[in-house]
């Protein structure tokens, strides 16, 4: 006798609340749309909050958000130099839309905004748009040297160079599919442990453990993919910077 | 073959791949303490690099999840 597992993608499918179309696309209400609107009132009431008064002497809400943002800007300073703190504003967006955005897809019965490919694939392409754009900014088409190292012979180039672009262009399909996969795979497996332990009686508590344990590393895992989302933009854009 | 069984197949083929996963998190958390255990104070430095580490590694654990899951939803026919 076989019964059939509840399919796992079920959990990600939208549905539109207010369905409206704009030029023949469909931009309809839906989950996404009203968690990307909490996602960033979050932002925008934590920031308001946090700096209503500036006091010398921080309340916790100020000093929590001073301490995440002293501990971005020395990771801008860290990979980027003096010339990337111009691009501070935005890293800390992104970072703080990513970590709330993945935090808030925990609460049961939300939905997780950057598990749609299409939010972190926008994501990412910004992000490398940004680092070529910077590049040839402080460069000009010089930074396109950087598809052969310094120091390789100079036979070798004809074979470096095409290794190189492709490497290059991986990586905003790897900044997306990471950020994507790990959200979405996190949900997956919550689903498909809590789904199992529904079908057999005998190994309920195991699996009902098994997924509290999953929920708590997924809380971590989000924590952590934001951070590694950041890093990496700020080590390719500093990549363009330095040109190395 | 029955395409039904060649699918749990492929899926635990593909998910027989979180076992390099395993070895190389255990591998990078195994150096951290090494390190740690040489020169405790480059704990703070080295320490930022595992995290980092852990989370690139993870990933690709959940490439190989992906794929069976994949495989097994049918999406490629």
């Amino acid at each position: 006798m076989t019964r059939e597992l509840e399919n796992p993608l079920h959990h990600f499918e939208l549905h539109p609340i207010v369905p409206l179309e704009l030029f023949g696309m469909d931009v309809s209400i839906n989950k996404a749309v009203i968690l990307m609107w909490c996602v960033c009132a979050g932002m925008m009431g934590i920031f308001y909050v946090a700096t209503q008064g500036r006091r010398i002497i921080p309340t916790r809400i100020q000093s929590t958000v001073e301490m995440l943002v002293e501990f971005l800007r020395d990771m801008v300073l860290d990979t980027m130099g003096e010339k990337g703190l111009k691009l501070l504003p935005f890293l800390t967006a992104l970072f703080f839309f990513i970590l709330l955005s993945n935090l808030l897809g925990l609460v049961p019965g939300s939905y997780t905004v950057t598990s749609q490919v299409a939010v972190t694939g926008f994501f990412a392409v910004t992000v490398y748009l940004i680092s070529v754009v910077v590049g040839l900014y402080y460069h000009g088409f010089h930074y396109f040297s950087i598809f052969s190292p310094p120091g390789t012979p100079r036979w070798l180039v004809p074979a470096m160079v095409p290794i190189e672009i492709i490497s290059q262009l991986a990586r905003p399909f790897t900044l997306a599919l990471r950020l994507f996969i790990n959200m979405t795979v996190g949900h997956m497996m919550i689903s498909v442990f809590l789904g199992l332990a529904m079908w057999s009686m005998f190994a309920l508590f195991p699996l009902v453990g098994l997924s509290v344990a999953l929920y708590g590393l997924e809380v971590f895992i989000a924590c952590i993919q934001a951070y590694i989302f950041t890093i990496l933009a700020c080590v390719y854009i500093g990549e363009a910077i330095r040109l190395h | 073959m029955e395409p039904s069984s060649a699918l749990l197949i492929g899926m635990g083929a593909a998910a027989a791949g979180f076992a390099g996963a395993g070895v190389g998190i255990g591998y990078i958390f195994g150096k951290m303490i090494e390190a740690v255990a040489r020169q405790p104070e480059a704990e703070a430095r080295v320490g930022k690099y595992v995290w980092i580490g852990f989370a690139l590694v993870e990933t690709i654990a959940l490439y190989g999840i992906a794929m069976a899951l994949l495989i097994g939803l049918r999406v490629f026919k």
